[in-house]
């Protein structure tokens, strides 16, 4: 097998499936692995509670793009979880001794090389490591532009880092990777899927159901602490931003996806104006972040009406999107 | 977005990295870009920090006034808050609250001060400690 390349990424979970499924032999791009496993959506949840805000999520659930790559695809892949410590770290080298490229996730917190800004108690990292010398890891961090190398002390607190999402040492590998896979069956099946979980959400608090709860309660800041209300508008755009999505909460992602799965159907126009329409979206949602970023630095009162409305006309707008979508029949 | 209009703004919330972009390019085709940085992203996170920060500065004083445990000076200093170290530690929150008090922690169980130390990654002497600091 060639030696392994790290490729920057704008999403760890998706970077690190592409990376590995390439390595393995079979190309396929972030944008492609994001898309086939459904990995886009929305969701507010109040009651769960991240830093002291409430968490607001732009795409689905930890671990679920590894899972449903694995399930869509076919692909024989190990996830290895570890009861002690010790077992986790010897695992582990026993592995990049056989010549394994492994997956794993980790808090962000505790990994050296990241540095302070980005710091956070955030259980749910993904990351690759490729290779150990003179007790030096080295990891392909899929949202670093480039390789970096971890301590053994670093990377073993990160991976088994207790509390929500704890990561249990978690360790993935493929298997047996076919190197051709027609993905026009996965392609239809996740853009249909994707539509409807968006559209007709059964719960308030995901999909468009969850982006108008959410209006909702920016509408209802004005009453509240105003402190509050501002770290509450900041905390949307930030998870919006969660490490390199272009303040579009994975949406520009999508759109790309569809561009190129449009092109696997043979230029198919209403995936490539479904593309247009997502890219738009997008757009929309960067606008968005910057009018809070001007509101929460401006000293005058906050315009919550507006801002609600604002969200609300995106809502729309993504709605368009998925109603288009579902116009794709092959 | 186009490859035109991707923020290059050098945020000092990057430090010094670079975040992929999936962008269009002159033709409209998807290519990936690399941004420095945009404005708006910084605004947030400093905000964020920011808040993280002051806690740390007010548990500093409490701390150093006797008024809460040197615990609580270092949940705030590693970036942590009750929610995440009830969580990380399996402990409840009540039950930490009243660690929070300087004579409960005096007499803490060795087993529980054990696990404070490994989820907060200080040593046993550290936590008991409150270490000089300028803000």
């Amino acid at each position: 097998m060639s030696s392994f390349k790290h490729t920057h990424h704008a999403h760890c979970e998706s970077g690190v499936m592409s990376s590995l499924l390439s390595y393995h032999g079979l190309k396929i791009s972030e944008p492609m692995v994001f898309g086939i496993s459904g990995a886009i959506n929305f969701a507010y949840i109040p009651f769960v509670k991240m830093g002291g805000m409430p968490l607001v999520a732009y795409r689905s659930l930890p671990k679920a793009i590894i899972k449903s790559i694995k399930k869509n695809l076919k692909i024989k892949m190990k996830m290895e979880t570890f009861s002690s410590v010790k077992k986790g770290e010897k695992r582990l080298d026993e592995l990049l001794k056989q010549g394994r490229v492994v997956g794993a996730q980790g808090s962000m917190y505790w990994l050296e090389y990241v540095p302070d800004e980005l710091s956070f108690h955030f259980n749910a990292h993904n990351f690759i490591i490729y290779k150990k010398e003179k007790e030096r890891y080295f990891i392909s961090d899929p949202v670093f532009a480039e390789a970096v190398t971890c301590s053994k002390d670093s990377l073993t607190k990160s991976r088994f880092s207790k509390g929500a999402m704890a990561p249990k040492g978690l360790l993935y590998y493929p298997l047996e990777v076919p190197n051709d896979i027609d993905l026009k069956p996965v392609i239809i099946k996740s853009i249909k899927k994707t539509a409807k979980n968006m559209l007709k959400t059964p719960v308030p608090i995901a999909g468009l159901r969850g982006m108008k709860y959410l209006a909702k309660s920016i509408k209802k800041l004005r009453l509240g602490d105003k402190k509050y209300a501002k770290l509450f508008l900041g905390n949307i755009v930030r998870m919006q931003e969660e490490i390199g999505t272009g303040g579009a909460g994975f949406r520009f992602m999508y759109a790309s996806f569809l561009q190129e799965a449009s092109e696997i159907f043979g230029k198919d126009r209403v995936l490539l104006e479904a593309s247009d329409m997502m890219f738009e979206v997008g757009d929309s949602w960067r606008e968005f972040a910057l009018v809070i970023a001007k509101a929460i630095k401006s000293k005058k009162e906050i315009d919550y009406q507006m801002i609600s409305d604002m969200l609300l006309k995106i809502c729309d707008e993504e709605k368009k999107v998925y109603e288009k979508l579902l116009e794709f029949k092959k | 977005m186009d490859i035109d209009s991707v923020p290059q703004d050098n945020s000092s919330t990057y430090a010094n990295m670079k975040k992929a972009l999936y962008v269009k390019d002159k033709n409209g085709k998807v290519t990936t870009a690399a941004s420095t940085g945009w404005e708006v992203e910084e605004t947030v996170t400093k905000q964020a920090l920011e808040d993280i920060n002051e806690h740390i500065k007010e548990a500093y004083q409490e701390v150093k006034s006797k008024k809460k445990s040197t615990l609580y000076y270092h949940m705030y200093r590693q970036r942590m808050d009750l929610t995440l170290l009830s969580q990380a530690t399996g402990f409840f929150k009540w039950r930490i609250k009243r660690d929070f008090e300087p004579k409960v922690f005096a007499k803490i169980k060795e087993s529980r001060l054990k696990e404070y130390c490994e989820v907060l990654g200080v040593s046993p002497k550290e936590i008991k400690e409150l270490p000089d600091e300028q803000f």
